[in-house]
């Protein structure tokens, strides 16, 4: 594994570090050992067939799972964990969760947006009543950001009417409310049309090329190599290859990666 | 960035339809049921003695007070209790969930009218028995009929209720849950903010018609003297020797009442649009 070898000691902040996770569903152990580090500015792609853990991983990151075994680290602090009784590992202080959670903004594969809210509300709703904004000073920041998707005009609207582009575009806006330290995208793509695609990942360029910290599990190898300071490739719960896109996809060191590249190009 | 998003519109529609308008109205078939209805209410105004409604106006204010009194304060109460009932049966301990299930059973399984009369003369007249509530300030209340009544109503609202409440709260989507949990909302918040208001969004259309259902329970109160509106038209009927007209009166506020209850729902259900939800 190369793993190792890239966890440099750098001066650069890291932002998320996951050491040695594992993750055990019942009988069926997903992650085995996974280690990862994303430095502050640095866009990691994470790739891999399906079943191949990357959403589990993205998933313990913020604890919407709870690991069986490791450690986690957002911007040096790490999450307080202890034994759950069954093998596996729960966090011991909530309080420190949802503070950590506020600091690390998800997208989702199905946006999740709240339907009884407008993308307006939607945008403002965690910056006022988690973070304790000022109401008038988060609408206007959430005016700056709707217009930055392009959804400006919609923001009355509630996200049942909207596209699944649209409705991408306006969760992307609720997560740069919360101004995080990271930003983790679960497939943001996957669940749209085709033709919707683009203007996503238009959104998410954007963000990557002004130095926003970005962990992103995708299945588009064409916008993960144009976006991404580093890829990760995992299989089987394990990081098969890690490195500058242009190595792991040029130059592909495991059989397996090889595998996966043509069989998704 | 400010690009148009004009590709993927795929719905302008950001409020439901309007009513149908006047001219929809005039078509001969309802021109014909419309003319009949006018005409069966100048007959009943004509043919019929009203002459009696002003003597008896006080009494069926009095009455249509209690029923409307009732009627909110039952559904109020029971919708409170309403949501613990359904949301423990979803997420609650078994220790929790289990008595919910059987208090909605059983409240669903019974009759009110066998609740209300095992509350009224069952419990009341245990109570004169104990001294300690003899003594307690609320024997003047519980000396009453109508505790027994808005307690027995609030029950039966609750039970069944608390049914509806659970399935909207199973309903709402787990991934708008997750969304407010990844984003550092404590299980208060993602209850008050997201859940509550997303599961009573849904139940709205069927909590209507409950509502309804709720007031034309509320005659059964009569059985236990309490003077509702259903009690006093039951006395003018009897001092009047009046059969229909009191009855027909009866029904008009009714009517009246279930007017004014599906136009609050309607508002509240128009506030959040919906569409395929």
């Amino acid at each position: 594994m190369k793993a190792e070898n890239n966890l440099k000691d750098g001066d650069i902040a890291e932002a998320v570090t996951v050491e040695d996770l594992h993750k055990s569903f019942g009988d069926i152990e997903v992650l085995k050992g996974v280690s990862l580090k994303a430095r502050q500015g640095e866009v990691i792609a994470i790739i891999g067939g399906s079943g191949s853990g990357k959403s589990t991983l993205l998933r313990c990151i913020n604890m919407l799972e709870w690991p069986t075994r490791g450690r986690i680290s957002v911007h040096g602090e790490e999450i307080a964990m202890k034994s759950d009784g069954h093998g596996g590992l729960m966090p011991s202080n909530r309080k420190q969760i949802q503070r950590i959670r506020t600091r690390l903004a998800m997208v989702f594969q199905s946006f999740n947006l709240w339907q009884h809210m407008t993308l307006m509300q939607n945008v403002i709703e965690v910056p006022v009543h988690v973070l304790g904004r000022k109401r008038d000073e988060a609408i206007a920041e959430a005016e700056t950001l709707l217009r930055r998707v392009g959804l400006y005009e919609k923001r009355d609207a509630y996200p049942a009417f909207l596209s699944g582009g649209q409705q991408q575009r306006a969760a992307i806006a609720r997560a740069l409310a919360i101004q995080p330290e990271a930003m983790l995208f679960d497939e943001p793509t996957s669940a749209l049309d085709p033709e919707l695609v683009g203007e996503v990942l238009t959104v998410i360029r954007d963000l990557a090329e002004e130095g926003r910290t970005m962990l992103l599990v995708t299945h588009e190898m064409g916008f993960a190599r144009e976006v991404a300071s580093e890829i990760v490739f995992l299989h089987d719960g394990r990081v098969e290859e890690q490195g500058a896109p242009e190595t792991v996809f040029d130059n592909p060191e495991s059989e397996r990666l090889r595998k996966f590249i043509s069989s998704v190009q | 960035m400010n690009r148009q998003d004009s590709p993927d519109d795929i719905a302008d529609i950001e409020t439901p339809p309007p009513l149908p308008r006047l001219s929809a109205l005039m078509r001969p078939h309802r021109i014909a049921i419309m003319a009949v209805a006018l005409a069966l209410v100048v007959l009943m105004a004509v043919k019929m003695r009203w002459d009696w409604l002003p003597e008896y106006a006080g009494m069926l204010l009095a009455g249509f007070w209690i029923t409307a009194v009732l009627l909110v304060a039952s559904t109020v109460l029971g919708f409170l209790l309403a949501v613990p009932l359904g949301l423990v049966q979803v997420t609650g301990p078994r220790i929790l969930s289990w008595p919910a299930r059987i208090f909605c059973t059983v409240i669903r399984g019974t009759p009110l009218l066998l609740q209300l009369w095992l509350l009224y003369f069952g419990l009341g007249s245990l109570f004169p028995g104990i001294p300690e509530i003899r003594q307690s300030f609320l024997w003047p209340y519980l000396r009453e009929a109508w505790p027994y009544g808005l307690l027995a109503l609030t029950l039966s609202y609750a039970g069944y209720e608390g049914e509806v409440m659970r399935g909207a709260f199973a309903g709402v989507p787990n991934g708008e849950l997750e969304a407010a949990r990844a984003y550092g909302m404590s299980r208060w918040k993602v209850l008050t903010r997201i859940w509550l208001p997303r599961a009573i969004h849904r139940a709205l259309p069927t909590l209507a018609g409950e509502t309804v259902v709720q007031l034309k329970s509320t005659p059964l109160v009569a059985t236990i003297t309490v003077i509702d509106l259903y009690a006093v038209v039951g006395d003018i009927r009897q001092s009047t020797y009046l059969t229909y007209e009191p009855l027909l009166f009866l029904a008009f506020l009714y009517l009246c009442l279930t007017g004014i209850l599906v136009t609050i729902f309607r508002h509240y259900e128009n506030k959040i649009p919906t569409r395929g939800m």
